[in-house]
């Protein structure tokens, strides 16, 4: 009896040793630490391909096989988000109706910015994008909104990435908790499975990056936004990352959401700051 | 000989329920019931594109008349659905073992 007694103080002294030391490890598991997890995310990708280069992995697939790259780098010799670029260009220096331009809305003229997208606004307790900015600024100007998955969007957005190419990503997440709240509710968006596939965001760019799925080599997510936008060739054209957002739900046979909704402007305020540090690349091309 | 049909009929008479041929009124049940999860599954933001295809499918058998392929189409609809909405519950919690830390 004595050492049934005794075993069983043991064993419920051994239970709260382990709730004493595995309960603090709970809070701060669930408490928002948004460096903590950019650098864990950063590290868990820079540890599992230790041959590439940290500022390389906003090139995506190309990061991932070197025959991929090759062929790139020569694409990139006549690369095929050109004429975007080009209209893109065209499109920010054409006046509006009022004779202001996009210029005007921006910080620096809108020169050498994209870094600094997606940013939280304070007075509107939400994340704006690039791409909303912009037609924020169209509507500002009495101008009609372009479609967020076109052409038009992703000429524009082409032409910021193109003037901040090599300036590296830097997203501030403001002393707000409503900010803390977006970037966990961005989080908790890109690991979340959806679709009759069940896959997340993570599935393919967390867990396989480098893997094939089909006929394409899945891109690493960290960095994957800093190439935005991207012409694809599987899409014959141009897209952004709304675009990119609304296909990969597709083909998990997710019902996407709206462009520019709630929980898609979180996770790109999410990706985008688990990438601070690393080069902004785009326009990109993939395949 | 007696024996043989009288079993036959038994048997026929067994089946004959669950060969009975869906009429509008099954269809209109199945379909109802197949929108109400599918509804609550695009409230959750979890909506699948399967369901939405299943239960189109459902509505154009049935404007072609033929209810067996829309009550069909309709169940399907109904466990797509279901399925979508437990996966989003299940999620609200599961995520959190698919994060990097």
């Amino acid at each position: 009896m004595k050492t049934r007694v005794h075993l069983l103080l043991g064993s419920l002294g051994a239970a709260l040793i382990a709730f004493a030391l595995a309960s603090p490890r709970v809070i701060a598991a669930d408490k928002v630490d948004p460096v903590a997890d950019a650098k864990a995310f950063q590290n868990f990708f820079f540890q599992k391909f230790p041959n590439v280069k940290h500022e390389d992995f906003v090139n995506g697939p190309y990061s991932m096989n070197e025959d991929m790259k090759r062929q790139w780098q020569e694409k990139e010799e006549f690369p095929p988000y050109e004429f975007a670029l080009d209209a893109g260009k065209e499109m920010f220096a054409t006046p509006f109706k009022n004779g202001k331009t996009y210029a005007d809305c921006f910080p620096n003229g809108g020169i050498g910015i994209r870094q600094n997208y997606p940013y939280f606004d304070t007075k509107e307790g939400k994340v704006i994008t690039l791409e909303l900015a912009l037609n924020r600024c169209r509507e500002a100007n009495g101008e009609a909104p372009y479609s967020y998955v076109k052409d038009e969007m992703a000429s524009l957005t082409a032409y910021m990435a193109y003037t901040s190419r090599g300036k590296l990503m830097d997203i501030k997440i403001p002393d707000d908790p409503r900010a803390l709240a977006a970037f966990e509710n961005g989080k908790r968006y890109f690991y979340t499975r959806r679709g009759q596939m069940n896959f997340s965001c993570a599935s393919c760019h967390v867990q396989s990056p480098g893997e094939r799925i089909r006929a394409e080599t899945l891109a690493p997510a960290l960095g994957i936004l800093n190439a935005m936008p991207i012409y694809r060739s599987e899409w014959s054209g141009m897209g952004t990352t709304s675009r990119r957002f609304v296909t990969c739900n597709s083909q998990t046979r997710a019902v996407p959401l709206e462009p520019q909704s709630d929980e898609y402007r979180d996770v790109e305020y999410f990706l985008s700051y688990v990438a601070n540090g690393l080069p902004i690349s785009g326009p990109g091309a993939r395949p | 000989m007696k024996q043989s049909l009288s079993l036959a009929l038994l048997l026929a008479l067994s089946l004959a329920p669950s060969a009975r041929a869906a009429n509008e009124a099954d269809y209109k049940a199945a379909y109802a019931a197949a929108e109400a999860a599918s509804k609550e599954a695009a409230g959750m933001r979890n909506q699948w594109t399967v369901t939405v295809s299943a239960l189109a499918a459902a509505k154009k058998a049935a404007d072609g008349g033929d209810f067996d392929r829309a009550v069909a189409a309709a169940r399907e609809a109904e466990a797509l659905a279901k399925a979508s909405i437990f996966q989003a519950v299940s999620e609200k919690e599961t995520w959190k073992a698919m994060e990097i830390r």
